[in-house]
C-alpha cells in the first residue's frame, strides 16, 4: 500500500500526463468540445425536474426553488461518479497495448480515468456555480465542508474504479454488470429526492456510501447546514477502507495482468 | 559481486495453453466442474507450458550482454520478466537502479495526439519526468529528423516515421540498465546507423545493456558475453564468439544427406592461427578447413569452398583443382583434410561458407554442405559493400585556378527573372 503510493508519487508526472492525455483526446476532433462536460449533468437536472414536478403534483404543493438548486448541486457530482466508474472500469482493457508491452505502475490507468472526469466535473461545477449565484443561493461558513466532501467522493470513485478495472481485465462481462448497476443506481441514490422522504427507511438508502456525500453537498450548499456528521463519517470511513482494500487487491493481481488480459 | 547490477536466479515461467476463462459466464461452469472434480490433475498439467526453465545469469555494471535464440526460445519472455511486465513463476530477479527497455518503443503513442504531445506522453510512460523531457525535447526531435512533422497527429505518420519517433524518445531515457530487442531494424539505413552509434555511446558512457537480437553481427560487435537460449533453457553461456558458434552449429547435425553417398564432408571450420573464430578484422588472413570421410573408395574428387554473403549471393569460390592439386582419391575409411588460406578482403558483414565435394571432371557433387560455418567481418570503415578493394587516396586537392569553362546549361536559362 505504502509502496504503491510511493511509486505513484515518484511517477506523478506520468499520472499527470495520462490524465492530460484522456482530456486532450476526448476534446480533439469533437464538435461540441467542452459542452460535453455540461451535457450529462444538464440532462440529469432536466430528468430531476420532471421527477420533482411529478412529486409536487402528487403532494399538491407547488415546486420550490430549492428543489431545483438541490437537484443541480447533486447532479454534477453524480454525473462525475457515473462517468468515472464507467470509464475507469474499461481503463485497463482499453490500454492493453501499454499493459502488455511496457511496465508502468498500472494504478495510473484507473486513476487517470477518474481525474480526467474530474476535470469535466470542474467545468460542470463552474456552470452550476454561476446558476447558483444567479438564483441567489448565497454564502455561508458551511461551504468549507465542500472540498472535504468532494475529496471523499473522488477517493470513493477511485477505489471503485480501481477494483472494477482489475475485475474487468479478468472477466470482460464485469463491464456489462457495472453498466446495469450504474443505470439503476440513480433510483437507489438520493439525486432526485431527499432520503428523508422515506422516513424510517432512509438509512437503507444512506447505506449506499455515495448517498450521504450527495446529501451533504445539498445541505451545505443549498440549505447552509452542516452535513449529518454520523453519515458523513460513515461514508468517509467506508471510502478509506475500500481504498485500502482496492489498492491491495490491485497490487496482488498486478503480476497477472499482462498474461490474462 | 558489488558490481552486479542485474542478477537473475533460477527463473522459470509457466504459461497455460488454450483459453482462459474470459467472462464470468465461463468461469461459473468451470468452477463447478472443478468442485465436482471432473477434470483430472493430469489434464491440467498437460495444459501447462514452460516458456523458461531455470534460467540464471548475471550482468555487471557497464557490461553489454547478449541473448540469442531462435523463435520461441523464450527471449521475449525474459525481457518481459526483466522489465516487470510479468513476474516469474519461480526464481528471482534483482535489479539495482532504473531499468528501461527499447522494446515496443511506440506502444505508448496515441494516434490522435501530435508528435510533440506524444513525445511528452511516451517520455512519461518510459519513466522520464516532465522537466527531463522538456530539457531533452530538442535533442529528441533532432534525432528523429521529424522537425517538420512534430505538430502533425501521429496517425498521419508513415510506419517508419512512427517507429523513428518512438526510438528517438526511448533513446533519450538514461537508464542504469537498457534492454534492447530488435529495434535496430527500424527505419532506413541511415537511421539504423544512427541508432547503432547511439547504442555504442550509451555503452561507452557506462550503461549496462542487455541486447536481444537475431542480428548476430551486432551482438558479436557489442557484447562480450552472451547466452544461447533454446526452448526456455540456457544451452550455452559465455564469451559471445563461443555462443554464436554454438548457435550456428545447433540443429546442423545430423545433416540431411543422400544415403547412397558414402563419402561426406564431416567438418567445416573457419579459424585463424590461434583457433576457431567467428569474428575477424578486415584485411587480415583467415583459414577454412574442410574434412571429409569416405566409407568406400572414391576417385577423382575436388573440394570446393564458396563464400556467400548474408543474402546467399556468392562472393567468392575456389577449389583444390584450380589451386593446382590434382584429383583426390580416398580409400575406404580414409579421411581428407584441406586447409585454404584466404585474405580477408571483405567489407564488414556476415558471411557463410558452403563446402562441396565435386567429381574432378564433371563437377557434379558427391556431397555438399551449405552454410556450414558463419563468420563476421568488422573493421574496414572506409569500405561499404561486400568486398574491400583496399582503397587509398592518392590525390585530393583543391585548385586555386578560376572556374573552368562550363557549357551553359539550358536549365539555367529556363529560370525566369
Amino acid at each position: 500500500m505504502i509502496q504503491a503510493i510511493k511509486e505513484l508519487v515518484e511517477r506523478r508526472d506520468l499520472l499527470y500526463i495520462m490524465t492530460w492525455r484522456e482530456i486532450t483526446v476526448k476534446y480533439k476532433q469533437s464538435v461540441m468540445g467542452m459542452l460535453w462536460a455540461v451535457l450529462m449533468p444538464a440532462l440529469i437536472i432536466c430528468a430531476g425536474l420532471v421527477v420533482r414536478y411529478a412529486f409536487a403534483m402528487v403532494s399538491g404543493k407547488s415546486i420550490a426553488l430549492f428543489d431545483l438548486t438541490s437537484v443541480a448541486v447533486k447532479a454534477a457530482p453524480w454525473a462525475f461518479f457515473v462517468a468515472s466508474i464507467r470509464f475507469g472500469t474499461s481503463s485497463l482493457v482499453s490500454n492493453t497495448n501499454l499493459v502488455t508491452k511496457i511496465y508502468l505502475p498500472r494504478l495510473v490507468f484507473p486513476l487517470a480515468a477518474v481525474f480526467s472526469q474530474f476535470f469535466d466535473f470542474l467545468i460542470a461545477a463552474a456552470v452550476v456555480c454561476l446558476f447558483l449565484m444567479a438564483v441567489g443561493v448565497g454564502w455561508s461558513v458551511q461551504l468549507l465542508w465542500v472540498p472535504l466532501i468532494l475529496a471523499t467522493l473522488v477517493l470513493l470513485t477511485a477505489a471503485l474504479a480501481i477494483m472494477f478495472s482489475a475485475a474487468s481485465l479478468f472477466f470482460r462481462d464485469v463491464k456489462y454488470l457495472v453498466e446495469v448497476l450504474l443505470t439503476f443506481a440513480i433510483f437507489f441514490t438520493p439525486v432526485f429526492y431527499e432520503s428523508a422522504l422515506f422516513g424510517s427507511w432512509a438509512p437503507v438508502l444512506l447505506a449506499n456510501p455515495v448517498s450521504p456525500l450527495l446529501e451533504a453537498m445539498s445541505s451545505t450548499i443549498v440549505h447552509h447546514q452542516s452535513p449529518s456528521l454520523a453519515w458523513f463519517s460513515y461514508s468517509f470511513l467506508f471510502t478509506v477502507s475500500l481504498l485500502i482494500v482496492a489498492i491491495h487487491l490491485f497490487r496482488k493481481l498486478d503480476p497477472y495482468f499482462a498474461e490474462c488480459i | 559481486m558489488a558490481n552486479r547490477i542485474l542478477e537473475v536466479q533460477q527463473i522459470s515461467k509457466k504459461f497455460r495453453r488454450g483459453e482462459l476463462y474470459n467472462t464470468l459466464r465461463d468461469l461459473v461452469p468451470a468452477l463447478s466442474g472443478k468442485l465436482f472434480g471432473n477434470r483430472s490433475h493430469a489434464e491440467l498439467e498437460r495444459r501447462d507450458f514452460w516458456a523458461l526453465r531455470d534460467v540464471s545469469f548475471g550482468v555487471d555494471r557497464g557490461e553489454a550482454f547478449g541473448i540469442i535464440g531462435g523463435n520461441g526460445a523464450g527471449k521475449s519472455t525474459i525481457l518481459k520478466l526483466l522489465t516487470g511486465i510479468m513476474r516469474p513463476t519461480k526464481g528471482s530477479i534483482r535489479v539495482t537502479g532504473r531499468i528501461s527497455a527499447l522494446i515496443e518503443v511506440s506502444a505508448g503513442f496515441h494516434q490522435d495526439l501530435t508528435g510533440r504531445e506524444n513525445i511528452y506522453l511516451n517520455g512519461a510512460i518510459l519513466g522520464m519526468t516532465r522537466a527531463e523531457i522538456r530539457r531533452r525535447f530538442d535533442a529528441i526531435v533532432d534525432f528523429s529528423g521529424l522537425e517538420e512533422f512534430v505538430d502533425t497527429p501521429v496517425k498521419r505518420y508513415s510506419s517508419g516515421m512512427f517507429a523513428r519517433l518512438g526510438f528517438s524518445v526511448a533513446a533519450h531515457v538514461d537508464p542504469d540498465v537498457l534492454l534492447v530487442d530488435e529495434v535496430l531494424s527500424v527505419g532506413d539505413y541511415l537511421f539504423q546507423q544512427k541508432c547503432l552509434e547511439r547504442m555504442h555511446s550509451v555503452i561507452r558512457n557506462g550503461a549496462t545493456v542487455v541486447f536481444v537480437s537475431h542480428n548476430l553481427r551486432e551482438i558479436a560487435n557489442l557484447c562480450q558475453r552472451s547466452l544461447l537460449l533454446e526452448r526456455g533453457r540456457i544451452q550455452v553461456i559465455g564469451p559471445t564468439e563461443e555462443v554464436i558458434g554454438a548457435y550456428y552449429n545447433r540443429g546442423r547435425r545430423p545433416r540431411a544427406h543422400d544415403s547412397n553417398v558414402d563419402v561426406r564432408i564431416t567438418r567445416v571450420a573457419v579459424h585463424d592461427e590461434g583457433g576457431p573464430r567467428v569474428e575477424f578484422e578486415s584485411g587480415g588472413k583467415f583459414y577454412i578447413t574442410i574434412e571429409a570421410h569416405a566409407l568406400t573408395r572414391h576417385e577423382d574428387m575436388t573440394v570446393v569452398v564458396q563464400i556467400v554473403d548474408n543474402n546467399q549471393y556468392p562472393v567468392f569460390d575456389t577449389c583444390t583443382q584450380r589451386l593446382g592439386a590434382g584429383a583426390i582419391t580416398l580409400d575406404a575409411d580414409q579421411t581428407l583434410r584441406c586447409t585454404f588460406e584466404l585474405n580477408l578482403s571483405l567489407a564488414q558483414g556476415t558471411f557463410h561458407v558452403n563446402a562441396y565435394l565435386h567429381r574432378y571432371v564433371t563437377n557434379l557433387p558427391y556431397d555438399s554442405w551449405l552454410s556450414a560455418a558463419t563468420f563476421f567481418v568488422t573493421g574496414a570503415p572506409e569500405a561499404r559493400g561486400v568486398v574491400t578493394l583496399h582503397p587509398k587516396l592518392n590525390e585530393c586537392r583543391v585548385d586555386q585556378s578560376s572556374r573552368p569553362d562550363v557549357q551553359d546549361t539550358p536549365i539555367a536559362l529556363a529560370v525566369p527573372h
